[in-house]
């Protein structure tokens, strides 16, 4: 919320108002607390990523990986916080900002080839009334070549393995070519090939000067993949360059040290209990 | 003349000699409230809301009412002048108007009510829609019943429409007519001009949201558009067809194509097909089922072949068997295409599995049991036709020789099983007498790509678990 509502009484402490001078970061979350049904998943999250790094955000299960990337792509509501890309609201800044959503969320039986979806990532670019002509097609089989599946581009998506399909998502983004990437998960279940597609790309968009901020499963590869880490768990435990923030302390404290009371507070918010 | 000549005269006759003007406009208007169905209908079934169509077909009923309602008090309140007056039924421009103010509005309120009622109701979204769509239905029911004075529409016509009697001698087009046809331009008009947007907010919402694409917006158009569509098709062709309508025809076309323009134009074109198809069958069948009891005492006073059966009911049972024959017949997810894969599959496999028997008998007479060699089924003599057209056999089919080329497939496949029974033994801790049965199901999906990675792995091993010689693919 970018205004205080003088009636709130909350809203007399200073920590709600949005940052005096925003920061031009690629991301930058001043503040942010995120609920499902009154029950809040993320508390208090501060963040600014840093430019041309490729980071990986990690976290138990259930620890708000996915929804901190919804919540700051406005994807789920905020019931505090500002978000700003670039130092802009979403708004203004989404022709800059890349989603590569989890896998599973789509279905994959819609009647629609990889080269189609790696093309809905130019829509913005095609604009409205517009058909997909043969420049943007060229376009996506360039996207489509550089995850190595130009041979594939006229499959049907069902058709694709998952290590393909997550190589066409990842097409997709690359086809709407942002500054910042946001990606869910790309390196679920996918096969060596995938994997090394995959972070042949991050290692291309680092280059280039992009952001990545990757949500990471696979522990063992953090160090070898990712400059910076965010870790996770309902709230930001510890966020830094890799060889600093990833260290066994940090983790014990992400994966063990679940905070019981935020849970317990969660849940008495969820039933609307008082003081008493 | 022979019954079956009899017969087919007997088509001719009342598809050609006896179709009238009448037919014609049947036709036509039934396939334009079809057509202008299938195209939001595609995108109901394919965002997987199919049970949306059926519940906005129900819920515009209250919005149609409300629609008379407020046109007849309009007239009688003397607001505006009673255009229809002299008309005995109280169509005009400010009823049929409203009509369709009501159908957006309540598309919207469908949509709107059975999200609240999913989240507020613990319930799961089909749960909320039948909660939601039988109320406003009743309500419809209702109204109809406490309006009766103001209210001319008859629930019966809702339901099954009467397409029969769309046109009268001497009209022009046909009104239902033209309403389906402008529904059905509005809507290719849309289809065409929103096309990426559906398509992205189809597939991928989350997606569609982060390009700046309003999917909610998407989503309750989707809804106004359907309910538009269906009151300007519920007067002819009534509710339950407008149901099959928006489902079975995109239904069919998605099980013949796997491009989404291609699927929309499929699905118009099996609406069409089932509205010409539909009113035929419905001239037709009856006097067919009837005619070997033409002498039949009950029958005798009747003229079986001025009778027919609904044209409505024939459509939506036409519909229901173009979807069954895709089902049978379609190219890719057929089940015919289906069976018959696996057949080719099963013969494919028993003959490497034939390749396989005679080289290892080749090999050692000893590993062999004799009764595999002297095998006379179906299967194996399919088998020996399959290999000896690829020259892999030569020979009678109870004793096949391999050929020099049969002889490298057969080195192919043994390669493959002791590679595999190998793989096994080194990573699983089986007994030998296990691997066999594992292996001779694995060894026929291992090209040569696969069979290298696996010998690569294991440091090209020269002899499976049992010590037999594992072949190369080539011989030196």
């Amino acid at each position: 919320m970018s205004t205080t509502n003088p009636s709130d009484p909350a809203a007399v402490e200073p920590t709600s108002s949005p940052p005096e001078h925003p920061s031009s970061a690629p991301l930058a979350i001043h503040d942010m607390t995120v609920a499902y049904h009154r029950r809040p998943v993320l508390w208090d999250i501060d963040y600014d990523a840093p430019p041309g790094k490729l980071v990986a955000i990690i976290g138990p299960n259930g620890s708000g990986k996915t929804t901190f990337i919804k919540a700051a792509l406005d994807l789920v509501p905020r019931i505090s916080g500002d978000v700003r890309f670039f130092g802009e609201p979403y708004r203004q800044a989404r022709t800059r900002v890349g989603y590569v959503p989890q896998r599973g969320s789509v279905d994959w039986d819609f009647p629609v080839s990889a080269l189609d979806v790696v093309a809905m990532g130019l829509y913005r670019k095609i604009g409205w009334f517009r058909p997909v002509t043969r420049r943007y097609r060229q376009q996506a089989l360039e996207c489509l070549d550089r995850v190595g599946m130009a041979d594939l581009a006229r499959r049907q998506i069902s058709q694709l393995s998952g290590g393909q399909q997550q190589r066409v998502f990842l097409a997709r983004a690359l086809a709407q070519s942002a500054d910042l990437y946001l990606m869910d998960e790309p390196f679920a279940g996918v096969d060596a090939a995938t994997e090394r597609a995959i972070v042949a790309v991050l290692h291309e968009l680092r280059q280039s000067g992009k952001t990545a901020l990757v949500v990471h499963h696979d522990l063992q590869t953090v160090t070898e993949y990712f400059d910076h880490v965010l870790l996770l768990n309902m709230r930001l435990v510890a966020t830094g360059p890799t060889r600093d923030v990833f260290t066994n302390e940090n983790l014990r404290a992400t994966y063990g040290g679940k905070l019981a009371l935020l849970d317990q507070v969660g849940h008495r918010m969820t039933l609307g209990q008082g003081n008493q | 003349m022979t019954p079956q000549l009899d017969m087919l005269t007997t088509i001719k006759t009342i598809l050609l000699d006896e179709w009238f003007l009448l037919d014609t406009w049947i036709v036509v208007t039934a396939a334009l409230a079809a057509m202008g169905c299938a195209i939001p209908g595609t995108f109901l079934v394919l965002r997987r809301q199919s049970m949306m169509g059926d519940a906005l077909t129900h819920t515009v009923l209250p919005g149609i009412v409300g629609a008379f309602i407020i046109s007849h008090a309009m007239k009688t309140s003397g607001w505006f002048a009673a255009t229809g007056g002299e008309q005995p039924y109280a169509f005009d421009a400010i009823t049929y108007t409203m009509m369709f103010v009501g159908a957006v509005a309540i598309g919207a309120l469908t949509a709107v009510l059975s999200e609240w009622v999913q989240r507020q109701g613990r319930v799961e979204s089909s749960a909320a829609l039948g909660i939601v769509y039988t109320s406003l239905f009743a309500v419809g029911l209702l109204m109809i019943r406490l309006f009766a004075d103001s209210v001319h529409i008859d629930p019966d016509c809702v339901l099954y429409g009467s397409v029969e009697t769309v046109w009268v001698t001497g009209d022009g087009v046909p009104r239902a007519a033209l309403a389906s046809g402008g529904a059905l331009v509005l809507n290719t008009l849309l289809v065409v001009a929103f096309f990426k947007e559906l398509r992205v907010s189809t597939f991928d919402p989350d997606l569609a949201i982060s390009l700046g694409i309003n999917s909610t917006a998407i989503h309750y158009g989707l809804m106004a558009i359907t309910a538009v569509t269906a009151v300007a098709a519920f007067e002819s062709v009534g509710n339950i067809l407008v149901i099959a309508m928006l489902i079975v025809p995109p239904a069919t076309a998605h099980l013949l194509t796997d491009r989404l323009w291609l699927l929309i134009v499929l699905s118009v074109t099996v609406a069409a097909a089932s509205a010409w198809l539909g009113h035929a069958f419905a001239l037709i069948l009856p006097t067919l089922l009837l005619t070997p009891f033409a002498d039949a005492p009950l029958l005798r006073s009747v003229n079986i072949t001025s009778l027919d059966a609904s044209t409505a009911g024939m459509m939506a049972t036409t519909s229901g068997l173009l979807f069954l024959l895709a089902l049978l017949l379609g190219p890719r997810h057929g089940l015919v295409i289906r069976r018959l894969h696996r057949g080719f599959l099963a013969i494919r496999i028993a003959a490497e599995d034939l390749l396989g028997v005679i080289y290892r008998n080749q090999e050692d007479p000893e590993t062999v049991n004799p009764a595999i060699l002297t095998d006379r089924s179906l299967t194996r003599r399919l088998a020996v036709w399959w290999l000896r057209r690829r020259g892999l056999v030569t020979g009678s089919s109870t004793s096949p020789v391999l050929t020099s080329s049969g002889h490298a497939s057969a080195r192919q496949l043994v390669r493959a099983h002791r590679l595999w029974e190998s793989y096994m033994a080194h990573h699983f801790n089986v007994p030998a007498d296990h691997l066999h049965e594992m292996a001779h199901r694995v060894e026929h999906f291992l090209d040569p790509e696969l069979r290298d990675q696996i010998a690569e792995e294991l440091d090209g091993p020269q002899r499976d678990p049992h010590g037999r010689e594992i072949p190369l693919d080539e011989p030196d």
